[in-house]
């Protein structure tokens, strides 16, 4: 049985305010949107690409060229650095004025860095004392100070979601993840 | 007959209950992540590989393939109900999908977008059926010089179509080729940037990159990102489409197949701008254009069957050239190497049970697609409502512990951190990660093809244009290449001769 096609009185009451063109919704996506990254950001990643890629040429050379018949093993390297090389330094020139990609780093950003951060030290941890420590920590503190979740429920969801991967992981599919218990 | 027979086979390997549920759980799980905001198919898959390593190569990628045509429709929930992209190619379902569900036809701009998806789909499915033979024919041909082309213009066409800067979608690609060339030349043997870490021997692992860059990178984004916005769902009413919305979305659904399915096949193509494609086709061809923006069933008919179309005629240059169209495809690859299963013309002859499994195994589940998506709908709503404090903690788990099961290596949890903070800066600095995982993939292909090319030729470089169909791939490698160039001084002499008319204009008043 199909349900007969009414809209709901409440949504007859369209605002007519919140009606937005394509074109006007993506104005205000732009809007919304987070700062370009600006002329700074984008010279110092661009430099730090084209170390990169000067950095592959030497080490390419240091393997040896060859000739295009038969080549060495730092013929392909010494030619996809120079590319990197050549593209960086040409974006760096064409970056300077700034342009619409990327974004600003802002104080959410710190959010990422400490998640990273998190991250890194449940990669450090996990070989000594097993995984269920570093996890619950990674999980409370994700859920506490960067998801906002009051104490108590970040520590019981904490808990009952490593239970829950320990249950996976270990019980159920036998890995060999470092574990406490 | 003969070709008919592998095809019937094909249906014999999807109907096996193991092939049936993992597609099941495939079409489910991708349109659950689908659903979140933040995490589209490139990162679901990435993030799943590590499930993928226990299972029979065919239904490993049965599994994949309806994570990610399922993306593609779960996608669609959040445009709709809370007017934020799910992922790239349900950008355009905003427009006139919001403002339905505004009208109280949340419901019925689900459902259209769901029977589109299904007709769309399967029309790209028989598309698939019968032009893949002929493409991998065409290929059988191909020696290392074509592959060598191939794969230029794949990488080529792939970074500049891709949004954002072009140069720095270059960038990313060429740093993906770079780090292809970590470990041991297979030509000499010789350790090439490994700084004599043994862990580094082998090459970089394609998987950690996959999971750092789509998975790790996309999580930490989103845990910065969620601080901005956030808002709750619309009410799901009236799920069915009316037979007048039916009617009057049908063409929309006919030419978004058929726009969905070619712009699929092309490399750098794909979902996203076929979506585009077709809404753009649909507005011009309205009688009235005013209507879209403003709730017109057409414009979410179309993008979201074109969408489908094009996710699985992606499958074409990939299982039959073995050449990835787009980022999600270039992991499906890394998936396929990792069974031990080459994609290229070789494979509907050499493994034509896995071939036509996977390929039938999209009939079964785009009709599973329809079937679940409309009577979901409330699950999905109530998924949308599950607070992503709690979400983030467990996609990361799993991406981490997922990565750990890989090879049992700490080495390889590190990598996908770090690859993960790479994934994040790229984002902030406007680099695409899709350029960069493509030409990592196809980056040892390019290269042993380049020196095997090479060696055939004796060291002449002009062998490559010489050859016809080297050649012509080649000529169209330039003309991509330059054509943007030509475009912005077109566009710049142009502006220039409008301020100059309109400098005399003004000079004679």
């Amino acid at each position: 049985m199909r349900a007969k096609q009414e809209p709901h009185p409440e949504s007859i009451l369209v605002d007519e305010e919140e009606i937005l063109t394509p074109e006007q919704l993506a104005a205000q996506w732009a809007a919304e949107a987070p700062e370009a990254a600006g002329p700074v950001a984008n010279l110092v990643s661009s430099l730090v690409v084209l170390g990169l890629g000067l950095a592959g040429v030497l080490l390419s050379l240091q393997l040896g060229l060859g000739t295009p018949a038969e080549p060495k093993p730092g013929m392909w390297p010494f030619i996809v650095s120079l590319i990197v090389a050549v593209l960086s330094g040409v974006q760096a020139v064409i970056g300077r004025t700034g342009g619409t990609d990327g974004e600003k780093f802002s104080n959410n950003s710190w959010y990422a860095a400490i998640g990273f951060a998190t991250l890194v030290g449940m990669v450090l941890l996990m070989p000594v004392i097993g995984f269920e420590i570093p996890s619950i920590l990674l999980c409370f503190i994700w859920m506490r100070w960067l998801g906002g979740e009051r104490w108590r429920s970040a520590a019981v969801y904490s808990v009952v979601i490593v239970a829950a991967f320990y249950g996976i992981f270990i019980a159920a599919l036998g890995t060999t993840i470092p574990r406490l218990f | 007959m003969d070709f008919f027979q592998p095809v019937m086979d094909g249906f014999g390997v999807v109907l096996d209950p193991t092939n049936l549920l993992y597609c099941l759980f495939g079409v489910l799980i991708g349109m659950l992540i689908g659903v979140l905001p933040g995490l589209g198919p490139a990162a679901t898959i990435a993030i799943l590989l590590p499930l993928t390593y226990n299972v029979e190569p065919v239904t490993a990628i049965i599994m994949l393939a309806g994570i990610f045509y399922g993306a593609q429709y779960g996608g669609t929930i959040t445009s709709v109900l809370l007017r934020i992209p799910g992922e790239a190619s349900s950008v355009v379902t905003v427009f006139d999908g919001y403002v339905l569900a505004k009208q109280g036809k949340a419901g019925t701009a689900l459902g259209i977008a769901a029977i589109g998806s299904f007709i769309g789909g399967t029309i790209a499915i028989v598309g698939l059926t019968f032009l893949a033979p002929v493409v991998a024919g065409f290929a059988l041909d191909f020696g290392p010089p074509e592959y060598t082309a191939l794969a230029l213009l794949g990488i080529l066409l792939v970074a500049t179509i891709s949004g954002g800067s072009k140069i720095k979608a270059l960038i990313a690609a060429a740093i993906g080729l770079f780090l292809a060339t970590i470990g041991r030349d297979v030509f000499t043997g010789a350790e090439r940037f490994t700084f004599g870490n043994l862990s580094l021997a082998d090459g970089i692992d394609f998987v950690p990159i996959a999971m750092g860059l789509f998975g790790v990178g996309e999580i930490l984004y989103n845990l910065e990102e969620r601080h901005r916005a956030a808002s709750a769902p619309m009410a799901v009413a009236n799920v069915w489409p009316s037979r007048k919305d039916l009617k009057q979305a049908s063409g929309a659904i006919g030419r978004g197949s058929v726009l969905g399915f070619f712009l699929g096949i092309l490399p750098g193509g794909g979902a996203t701008i076929s979506s585009l494609a077709s809404y753009a086709v649909e507005k011009k061809r309205a009688k009235d254009p005013s209507r879209f923006g403003k709730g017109a069933i057409e414009g979410v008919a179309g993008p979201e069957t074109a969408n489908n179309a094009a996710a699985t005629s992606s499958f074409i240059p990939l299982l039959t050239l073995g050449i990835p169209a787009n980022a999600t495809m270039a992991i499906i690859f890394g998936a396929l190497l990792i069974q031990g299963v080459t994609p290229g013309p070789q494979l509907i002859t050499e493994e034509p049970e896995l071939f036509w499994g996977v390929v039938n195994s999209m009939y079964i589940g785009n009709i599973l697609l329809l079937i679940m998506s409309i009577p979901l709908v409330g699950l999905f709503v109530k998924i949308l409502r599950i607070r992503a404090a709690i979400l983030a903690p467990i996609t990361a788990l799993i991406t981490m512990l997922g990565a750990y099961t890989i090879r049992n290596s700490m080495f390889d949890v590190m990598l996908v951190v770090l690859f993960g903070a790479l994934g994040y800066l790229m984002k902030k600095f406007g680099f695409e990660p899709g350029p960069l995982v493509l030409a990592f993939v196809l980056g040892s292909l390019l290269e042993s093809s380049l020196r095997r090319s090479l060696l055939v030729l004796e060291g002449d470089p002009t062998g490559f244009l010489t050859r016809p169909i080297s050649g012509t791939l080649l000529v169209v490698f330039v003309i991509v290449a330059v054509w943007p160039m030509i475009k912005t001084v077109v566009s710049k002499r142009k502006t220039a001769n409008t301020l100059l008319s309109d400098t005399k204009v003004e000079e004679k008043v």
